[in-house]
């Protein structure tokens, strides 16, 4: 291969693809055999990360930055007037392998702008992953942007192949998708979701008679929104999200703050700056979804539409919640002791076990490594030293926050002052 | 009451014999220490350990008993740590795990256990991050070769998966610092002491390395630099992730 040339098209090709968030490389289950390259089955590695504090794992590139489509968030779009280049399916197969045996990545991630037509397109992305598979006798971890669109045998194919498939939401509403995606319909998301849906549900139910068959997309299905391009707001988002992973059993949902990239009067100007706050707290609103044994409406509700970006979620939870505390953490089951603002399930985990030998007392919570400046105002323990005075949620709020130094803190002054 | 020092050879086994020792002597107040860190201190008992297979095993199978997989491999990461004076936590867990009738692994309200457990958190961040920061350059010998210098001794615990990982290539992962390393040859795994050369750790010598080695740590450095998205640049974060001690393997950190 000449190296001058694929240089040039790795540049645009990951130039483009850096705007999709996924990067998790675990959740397969697809060890070494016949002592071939790779292993999918450890969790996944972050091999380095990006100057904006990303994590790489993935060799993440398009197939092509050529597109039939025009939709306004994207730098591929038709209209925009930009190099374009097309990798062979060879050469992608080719850098995957040198890359992955330096221990650079973990494995590929590969999307696609719309050449000719989905299924086209479609077919060289499964292309890539059937090569590496059957000719490289690969094991790495291999994701597959799915085009809207693909028909049902193909996505059938793509999923014997790779571990995960996804197919990008982008727009948290249908609305929202038609004024910038005029392109594209939501259906054309949905069908190959359910069949990848569908496929994963007849193969676990096969695996369970017959050994032998074979795997598919074992690490699951995954979805994006931008946040921040149109204006829903944050009950829509999570709403959103919700309905994906219980219709969908999707494993993941990414939230990705808008970076403009164009002069478009649908979208927010150049240079405004991309709502990294915001995003942060849907993250942590999904963690507790998945994790905590939250439900969304507990969070977010037609009373409260928006996020605090001052305090977490599990805080904003607790302080309108203070009939549940404070809670004893001798005593309190999994479940609420989850519910703790300063407990995180780690310290959860070393609560239950540690409280089997002490009766635990605020040296002992600290030493496990709770966060007392949050959770002193929620719990009691073994030593009659704890909160008192009947504070009010605004109270405890101020006291807290005059406390934390969060990593946000700054982030939040300069998105402040915006409104100012 | 005066210490008993308990010399040995550093290996994890000369330390299970040090406490093997213990028990046999029912020494009271023991202090283990290698030998490499011994200064001869006056007023004290010395006792130079011998290490013995065979009594190390017997040590580590009734820790497994006592302690349990995970407990003893707990143990055995903390070890690894090579921080001073680890030996004597590890002896007082060893102690209040054999005095229990019950699994003590977890009491994180007791002082070694706790000490151990943190221990043994700092040194699995550095296995881990070893896994992910070895960059391995293709040698003219067609071995995948790469050079680290962990600050804890964490090459046992990768051996593990690399080799399931890169089953099909040959490969060496070096440590530096105590200059020694792992040689795959696509059948098993064996310790290899090598000579090397100074120009080892630069990345553009093509003495060693073929010539496409260098175009793909070009390729590599070059994706590096287009994922990044400007608008979202947050170096405190990145540094945070790949702090700087690490950067010297990094090809994609590398200044050519
Ligand atoms: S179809 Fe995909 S690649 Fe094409 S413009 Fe829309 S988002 Fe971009």
């Amino acid at each position: 291969m000449s190296f001058e040339r694929i240089k040039e098209k790795l540049n645009i090709l990951a130039d483009a693809a850096k705007y999709d968030v996924s990067c998790s490389s675990s959740g397969s289950n697809r060890t070494n055999k016949n002592k071939g390259l790779g292993d999918a089955s450890s969790s996944g590695i972050c091999h380095t990360y990006t100057e904006d504090g990303r994590c790489v794992s993935l060799l993440k590139i398009l197939l092509t930055n050529h597109c039939i489509f025009d939709c306004a968030y994207c730098v591929t779009r038709k209209s925009n007037d930009i190099k374009r280049a097309a990798f062979k399916v060879q050469e992608v197969v080719d850098l995957t392998i040198n890359f992955y045996r330096r221990n650079y990545i973990e494995g590929l991630f590969l999307s696609s702008g719309i050449f000719k037509n989905a299924d086209y397109t479609m077919e060289r992305l499964v292309a890539v992953a059937k090569k590496l598979r059957l000719e490289e006798n690969f094991n790495g971890y291999i994701h597959l942007k799915s085009i809207p669109g693909a028909s049902d045998e193909l996505m059938r194919e793509a999923g014997l192949y790779a571990d995960r498939l996804s197919v990008n939401i982008e727009i948290p509403t249908e609305k929202g998708l038609k004024l910038l995606a005029p392109d594209k319909n939501r259906a054309d998301f949905i069908k190959p979701m359910l069949k990848v849906k569908n496929e994963i549900i007849q193969y676990k139910s096969e695996k369970k008679l017959i050994k032998s068959t074979p795997k598919y997309a074992p690490a699951g299905q995954s979805t994006q929104m931008i946040i921040g391009a149109t204006g829903e707001n944050d009950m829509q988002i999570m709403y959103t999200s919700n309905h994906f992973y219980k219709h969908f059993n999707l494993k993941r949902v990414y939230y990705s703050g808008y970076v403009p990239i164009s002069n478009d009067s649908r979208l927010p100007q150049i240079g405004s700056a991309v709502p990294m706050l915001r995003e942060n707290r849907l993250y942590q609103t999904d963690w507790l979804l998945r994790f905590y044994g939250f439900n969304i409406e507990e969070i977010l509700n037609a009373s409260h539409q928006n996020l605090d970006l001052d305090i977490d979620p599990k805080l904003g939870w607790a302080l309108r919640n203070l009939h549940e505390f404070p809670v004893d953490v001798n005593t309190a089951d999994k479940r609420m002791l989850a519910r703790v603002p300063g407990l995180g399930m780690r310290s959860v985990h070393k609560i239950l076990n540690a409280r089997r030998f002490n009766k635990l007392n605020w040296e002992h919570l600290k030493k496990i490594g709770v966060a007392l400046n949050r959770a002193q105002y929620f719990i009691v323990c073994a030593s009659n030293q704890f909160e008192r005075r009947d504070l009010t949620p605004e109270h405890i709020k101020g006291l807290i926050l005059q406390n934390s130094k969060s990593k946000y803190t700054s982030m939040l002054s300069t998105q402040m002052s915006l409104f100012n | 009451m005066q210490n008993t020092l308990l010399i040995y050879d550093g290996s994890f086994d000369g330390f299970l014999c040090a406490v093997f020792y213990v028990y046999e002597y029912n020494v009271v107040t023991p202090k283990i220490i290698k030998a490499s860190q011994y200064q001869e201190q006056l007023f004290s008992n010395t006792e130079t350990i011998i290490t013995d297979k065979e009594k190390a095993n017997r040590v580590w199978n009734s820790l497994k008993i006592k302690c349990g997989k995970r407990g003893v491999a707990q143990l055995y990461y903390a070890f690894l740590s090579e921080l001073y004076n680890v030996e004597n936590t590890l002896l007082e867990v060893i102690k209040y795990a054999f005095k229990s009738t019950t699994s003590i692994m977890k009491d994180y309200a007791n002082m070694y256990v706790l000490e151990m457990s943190k221990i043994t958190k700092k040194v699995s961040r550095e296995k881990h991050r070893m896994e992910a920061f070895v960059r391995f350059r293709l040698t003219k010998d067609e071995v995948y070769f790469a050079n680290i210098e962990p600050d804890f001794n964490v090459l046992p615990l990768i051996e593990t998966h690399f080799r399931k990982r890169y089953a099909d290539q040959q490969w060496i992962i070096y440590d530096l610092k105590r200059n020694y390393g792992l040689y795959y040859n696509l059948n098993t795994v064996e310790i290899v002491v090598l000579e090397l050369s100074k120009n080892i750790t630069t990345n553009t010598t093509s003495e060693f390395f073929t010539d496409t080695e260098l175009e793909f740590q070009q390729l590599w450095k070059d994706y590096f630099k287009s994922t990044n998205i400007e608008s979202r640049k947050n170096l405190k974060l990145h540094n945070q992730h790949v702090p700087k001690r690490y950067w010297k393997y990094l090809s994609e950190k590398q200044p050519f």
